[in-house]
């Protein structure tokens, strides 16, 4: 069966795709109420964000844009220090999409959702003409910790050294490889990364800044922490974990994996005496298993960030030109 | 610290210039940090191995016509859709309605057309011997599948003769790093004729940052007494004579040709397009030679032949960055401007 106008008339077929598809996976009593909007218990501070997804190919190794949809929502959230808590979310179908597609994502969110320990409390469905495409917008309110604590890219210091939970390139390797039909074992590395930041928040480390490594990739965004704090960040390319299948793969096209896409890895600044007991934290998720330090912060020259290359030789990393790979996310 | 190393950083002699020939070397130069492990008096410069680059404008302006012809399609790689023509880039044509398919291997188009029977699908075909042989294989594949709809719009280049125009250019290069994916398909010996007639040596060498430098140590030892020959230092991928049946392959779908070099004007067979029993499958690239730098002061053709660093063009950082390139070497991350933008190197 296949998606059609009737789907997103408001009528019949709209009710049964809600009770037979939505509701049946993301099940949860405040969604169950079926009103027009939902109605959540808060905290004193919020967090707020919004994503939307448009990937191609919608599956892929590792994930799906269900998936995405989710962890991206949940990632940005996390990366704030807030608990995620309730993540809309807003369906933009073109006729043609095969129901069984449809329900295979709503189910994987379901599971993402579970795993990262958010609800989806809201949901929209529209029906467009087109050719069997599928989008989702999520947003995504979180509840951060009474008190000011924050977390910023500016707060970056001498003597901090740079944390990164795991290896590079895979998400963005495993959609390429889906889109050029190359086979390799490559997986994207998609995944919700809250619970670990709790875990590495609640360890006692004094996390200065924190992101995940999404478009644009490390090297843009540490790029960006040392112009934000206005320090130099050196980091060692031995240091910086790139399974040797997406080496190989980045080797052939290419790419660098300093600067590709990923949806389940993050950076984190802390001072250099917690650098051992951050570490130990990220590696309790199963999510930060391959993480390690990769650099410090350094005085130097203000607003660079310099790779001391496995040749032995340095060079200024500045953030990504031009098209880096269209609709990754 | 290994003695080529430490003979390389400390180097004191009289100042040495050694080009590189090929994007990789280029981009691994850069990817390494060699430029901050070499003396200040070695100094690397970039010469035309990016094929981007050394694109002229009307061969753009050429597949810009052909992405606005109803029912056409250019299939091209990525890099070569941010290059200004005399007035526009495909990326522009994107936004205005023309039909334009990026890809990683030209062997891809054969799926397009397959899928599309309905269109034709038209790959800009640039590069040097290496990827000629990729376009050998593809036409072969092409006529044994017997598909109607690809053509191919060359612009494809050769080496020996444009380092010959370097070398006779004055612009005081003592060696050649030579370009190591062409010399898989070539030979080695392929530079001996050059190495004599203009007595500069140089050396094949693989892509690691390592062997790049020890390359580099064979040079300037080479250079400073005075020899000129070639040296093989990459002979796990690398023969005298090369890759005979890729070189077999190629002379089966092309001819030498007269090609027009960006900032160069052109160079008598310097290049390779179709044979005449496959110009059916050629879309026009026929005296495709005019260039128009699209900015007077762009010092594109100095900084490939190395008569000028990409920090001496009044372009260079200011009106013309990766982000806005004037000229082709900036676009190309093979190119040397955008490398060294990006890198700073040398800067």
């Amino acid at each position: 069966m296949k998606i059609t106008m009737a789907h997103g008339s408001g009528g019949k077929a709209t009710s049964e795709l809600i009770s037979t598809v939505f509701a049946r996976h993301f099940d949860n009593p405040i969604l169950a109420r079926m009103e027009d909007a939902a109605v959540v218990p808060g905290a004193a501070r919020l967090a707020m964000t919004t994503d939307s997804y448009v990937v191609t190919p919608l599956f892929f190794a590792g994930g799906d844009i269900g998936k995405l949809a989710v962890c991206g929502t949940v990632n940005d959230l996390a990366m704030s220090g807030a608990t995620p808590m309730y993540l809309t979310c807003g369906f933009i179908l073109e006729e043609g999409v095969e129901f069984d597609d449809l329900e295979r994502i709503v189910f994987s969110m379901a599971q993402t959702a579970k795993d990262a320990g958010v609800l989806i409390v809201a949901g929209d469905t529209k029906v467009i003409e087109g050719r069997g495409g599928l989008y989702i917008n999520t947003s995504g309110v979180g509840f951060l910790p009474e008190g000011d604590f924050a977390v910023s890219s500016s707060f970056c210091g001498a003597g901090d050294v740079i944390l990164l939970s795991g290896t590079l390139g895979d998400h963005h390797a495993a959609i390429l490889s889906a889109r050029m039909e190359i086979e390799n074992t490559i997986k994207s590395d998609c995944a919700p990364l809250d619970r670990m930041v709790a875990g590495l928040l609640a360890s006692g480390v004094r996390v200065k800044a924190m992101r995940d490594v999404t478009r644009g990739g490390l090297a843009t965004i540490l790029h960006e922490f040392a112009v934000a704090s206005q320090k130099c960040i050196m980091i060692e390319e031995e240091s910086i974990p790139v399974t040797e299948q997406v080496q190989g793969f980045c080797g052939i096209l290419g790419l660098d994996p300093l600067y590709m896409g990923n949806e389940g890895k993050m950076v984190a600044v802390v001072p250099g005496e917690d650098a051992e007991k951050a570490l130990a934290a990220l590696r309790t998720s199963p999510y930060g298993q391959g993480a390690a330090v990769i650099g410090e912060v350094i005085n130097g020259e203000e607003g660079t960030l310099l790779l001391h290359t496995r040749t032995g030789g340095t060079r200024m990393l500045t953030e990504l030109y031009g098209e880096g790979l269209p609709r990754i996310c | 610290m290994m003695d080529y190393r430490k003979y390389l950083k400390e180097y004191d002699g009289p100042p040495i210039r050694i080009m590189e020939v090929c994007g990789t070397h280029t981009a691994s130069i850069a990817h390494s940090g060699i430029v901050s492990l070499i003396s200040p008096e070695i100094q690397l410069i970039s010469g035309p191995g990016c094929p981007v680059c050394v694109t002229v404008t009307e061969f753009i302006d050429r597949l810009i016509e052909i992405s606005l012809t109803p029912d056409n399609v250019v299939v091209t790689f990525g890099d070569m859709i941010r290059v200004t023509g005399s007035q526009k880039s495909l990326q522009d044509m994107r936004c205005e309605g023309g039909q334009v398919r990026m890809v990683y291997s030209p062997l891809d188009i054969i799926g397009l057309a397959k899928a599309q029977p309905e269109k034709t699908f038209v790959f800009a075909a640039i590069g040097f011997e290496t990827t000629t042989a990729v376009y050998a294989a593809l036409m072969d594949e092409i006529i044994r599948s017997g598909l109607t709809n690809i053509r191919l719009l060359t612009s494809l280049k050769t080496m020996p003769l444009v380092i010959d125009w370097v070398c006779g250019m004055q612009g005081g290069i003592d060696g050649f790093l030579a370009p190591g994916h062409v010399s898989v398909i070539t030979g080695s010996d392929l530079f001996v004729p050059l190495a004599q007639k203009h007595g500069v040596p140089f050396a094949v060498a693989g892509f690691e940052g390592e062997q790049i430098l020890i390359a580099l140590y064979a040079l300037v030892k080479m250079i400073r007494s005075g020899e000129s020959r070639v040296m093989n230092l990459y002979p796990s991928a690398v023969t005298a004579d090369g890759n005979l049946t890729a070189q077999h392959m190629i002379s089966r779908f092309f001819k030498v040709c007269d090609a027009a070099w960006r900032g160069m004007g052109v160079i008598p067979g310097s290049g390779m397009m179709l044979r005449d029993e496959y110009m059916a499958y050629d879309a026009g690239s026929l005296n495709l030679y005019s260039d128009h730098s699209h900015h007077p002061d762009c010092r594109c053709d100095k900084v490939i032949t190395g008569a000028q660093k990409p920090s001496q063009c009044p372009l260079f950082g200011k009106l013309c960055t990766p982000d806005k390139p004037q000229g082709a070497c900036m676009v190309s991350s093979e190119g040397s401007c955008y490398s060294y933008f990006v890198n700073r190197r040398n800067v």
